[in-house]
């Protein structure tokens, strides 16, 4: 940015990276089962973890690097529209809640990995299992992209993104090493690794935000000035402002409404729900993870604040690293790029090897290797978590950083759209598996087509909210088109069950679903204290 | 529904009537330590929830043992 590079700031991140990796590759070690290979080991840890791990790892996945440079960065260019990321977070936990213990017990019951698994083995067809698939690898594979934005941001401040006029290869080396490191630590190691780096990455975050909403405001002058300097600079510009006006509501809503329902559906939340020990390890974390929902709403303020500390960058993206470098000295500057950077690092991990197990067993083993091996699907579920990688490379290296950031809102847009198939599977089978499937279709497409069709700020293309039909206000574009979705569901499952068309099997019987560890039946996952004993899977 | 699944439900419901309404809170005033109140209030709602799911995982914890017959462990 400033032209130089920050020697101190990148000596301490290098430091932390270098720590972190040591650990990444250690990690294969921990809590080790005697045979490694098979995807509940690699793929879900062993389905072992208990609360705290859990919760770290939740926290590592759900909070990503991206939250924590994008929010803020929407808080400084539309002031108070960009805060609805905190009642999103508070909407989740319910949500889960209510939810996920059924998918964990039927799960468990039947081994599920995904929960492409899970609506095959409910509905009885592969036609939907593959709509639930493909949907959530392209609904990840952008996100893991935003990951790689947000190490760009940390070290393009620290002014090894390299300028405009150099080679792209030099440019982009930091990131290559970055990324090179992230795949093969994933490879070797599994769940493991973004679990045990999450302890680190989460410390350090927990120090940073601690640090700059004490020590920032007093270096401003109060949160009085700052609000007020916010509020100087939307009432000039015209646009956002302190609270949301009166036609602004609906969106606000909405948007919190509708993301807090694609959260959890995402297959990297699922991967970390599944790999707890038991279900009362995910309803007891919900009590303890919105610790990371007021972490969050303190962080957003840090927007409000890079306004008030003259901050002025083009680049959103850039308006929080940029605060940090201007305000902390240079070590500390380095230690909070350091928790962004492994901030990315763990969600990438976690995301890709979600994509990974959707395509192992709900792509390759249903349609083109019935008869895979254990270790065969391990094996394949380790390249592709590498093939996703690199294609989120791709992404970011490719392509304009705004198409990046498009297609991670499309992929909102689209996890929702597996919401009637996922929750309502989870608690009835009355809708009919062909309708599902078209109401699918028809959610992915109108959500789609109106996103192409809205205006986002500066761009032409790709706005999150739009008029809903019919209500004449405007609101989140994921939402109508869940709503359009379940209409189109029910109606086609009226007609469908009227004709009596026929059902799938269903494999599931009512007990599963409120299975718990220690349950006959229940895969109680090989508990790494006796991991050792024989007879695993 | 036993009365102890609706007081667990309530408390599940509640986050959604506080933060949709965003009527209720999209202002200005007052002011805490120079935050506006649109966003201390949000952020006031966040331990408001968690103690909400808290009570919530007890009471289901608890009817869940009984129902079992006292084989809790």
């Amino acid at each position: 940015m400033n032209g130089g590079v920050n020697g101190v700031a990148l000596a301490v991140f290098i430091f932390f990276f270098v720590a972190v990796t040591v650990m990444g590759f250690l990690a294969a070690r921990w809590r080790a089962a005697e045979n490694a290979n098979n995807l509940d080991e690699w793929g879900l840890g062993g389905r072992s973890f208990g609360t705290w791990i859990t919760w770290f790892l939740l926290g590592g996945d759900l909070y990503t690097a991206y939250t924590f440079v994008a929010v803020p960065a929407a808080i400084y260019a539309t002031g108070a529209a960009g805060f609805f990321a905190v009642p999103y977070t508070i909407l989740v936990y319910p949500l889960i809640f209510t939810f996920l213990p059924r998918l964990w017990s039927v799960s468990h019951k039947h081994g599920y990995v995904t929960t492409s698994d899970f609506v095959r083995g409910r509905f009885g067809s592969k036609g939907l299992s593959l709509a639930v698939a493909i949907t959530g690898i392209l609904a990840t594979m952008p996100y893991i992209a935003l990951q790689l934005v947000g190490i760009q941001a940390v070290l393009d401040v620290m002014g090894v993104g390299g300028g405009e006029n150099t080679n792209w290869f030099i440019k982009d080396l930091p990131l290559l090493i970055a990324f090179g490191v992230l795949a093969a630590y994933t490879y070797s190691s599994g769940l493991r690794a973004p679990a045990l780096i999450a302890f680190v990455k989460d410390t350090l975050i927990y120090i940073v935000i601690a640090v700059a909403i004490i020590y920032i405001p007093i270096k401003l002058g109060g949160f009085d000035d700052i609000f007020s300097a916010a509020n100087d600079k939307f009432t000039k510009a015209g646009a956002g402002g302190l609270a949301p006006p009166a036609e602004g509501q609906w969106a606000y809503g909405t948007l919190a409404l509708g993301s807090a329902l694609a959260l959890f559906m995402y297959p990297h939340s699922i991967t970390a729900t599944l790999s707890s020990r038991s279900r009362e390890v995910i309803r007891r974390n919900t009590t303890i993870l919105p610790l990371y929902s007021l972490m969050l709403g303190l962080l957003a303020l840090l927007g409000f604040m890079a306004i008030a500390a003259g901050v002025t960058v083009e680049n959103g993206q850039l308006a929080i690293p940029q605060l940090f470098e201007d305000m902390f000295p240079d070590w500390f500057a380095g230690v909070a790029f350091a928790a962004i950077g492994i901030g990315a690092l763990v969600p990438a991990a976690i995301m890709s090897i979600a994509a990974a197990n959707l395509f192992t067993r709900n792509i390759y083993k249903d349609f083109l290797r019935p008869n895979a091996t254990p270790e065969e699907e391990t094996k394949v579920s380790k390249l592709v978590s590498l093939l996703v990688k690199v294609g989120a490379l791709i992404f970011v290296l490719g392509m304009d950083k705004t198409v990046a950031i498009n297609f991670q809102l499309l992929g909102g847009i689209w996890i929702l759209q597996t919401f009637p198939a996922l929750v309502g599977g989870l608690f009835t089978r009355w809708f009919h598996r062909w309708a599902l499937l078209a109401g699918w279709a028809v959610g992915m497409v109108y959500g789609t087509w109106k996103a192409y069709d809205t205006p986002s700020g500066t761009q032409k293309h790709f706005g999150n909210t739009a008029d809903v039909p019919g209500i004449g206000e405007i609101g989140y574009i994921g939402l109508t088109a869940i709503v359009l979705n379940v209409v189109v569901t029910v109606v086609l499952t009226l007609i469908l069950r009227a004709v009596k068309a026929p059902d799938g099997v269903d494999e599931t019987s009512a007990a599963d679903y409120k299975a718990d560890s220690g349950d006959p039946g229940v895969q109680t996952d090989l508990p790494p204290a006796t991991a050792g004993a024989p007879g695993g899977h | 529904m036993t009365p102890t699944r609706v007081v667990a439900a309530l408390c599940l419901i509640a986050p959604f009537v506080g933060m949709l309404w965003v009527g209720s809170y999209g202002k200005v005033e007052p002011t805490l330590i120079g935050i506006p109140f649109f966003y201390w209030y949000q952020m006031l709602w966040v331990p408001i929830s968690a103690v909400l799911t808290s009570v919530a995982y007890i009471l289901v914890r608890r009817e869940q043992r009984e129902r079992k017959g006292g084989d809790s462990a």
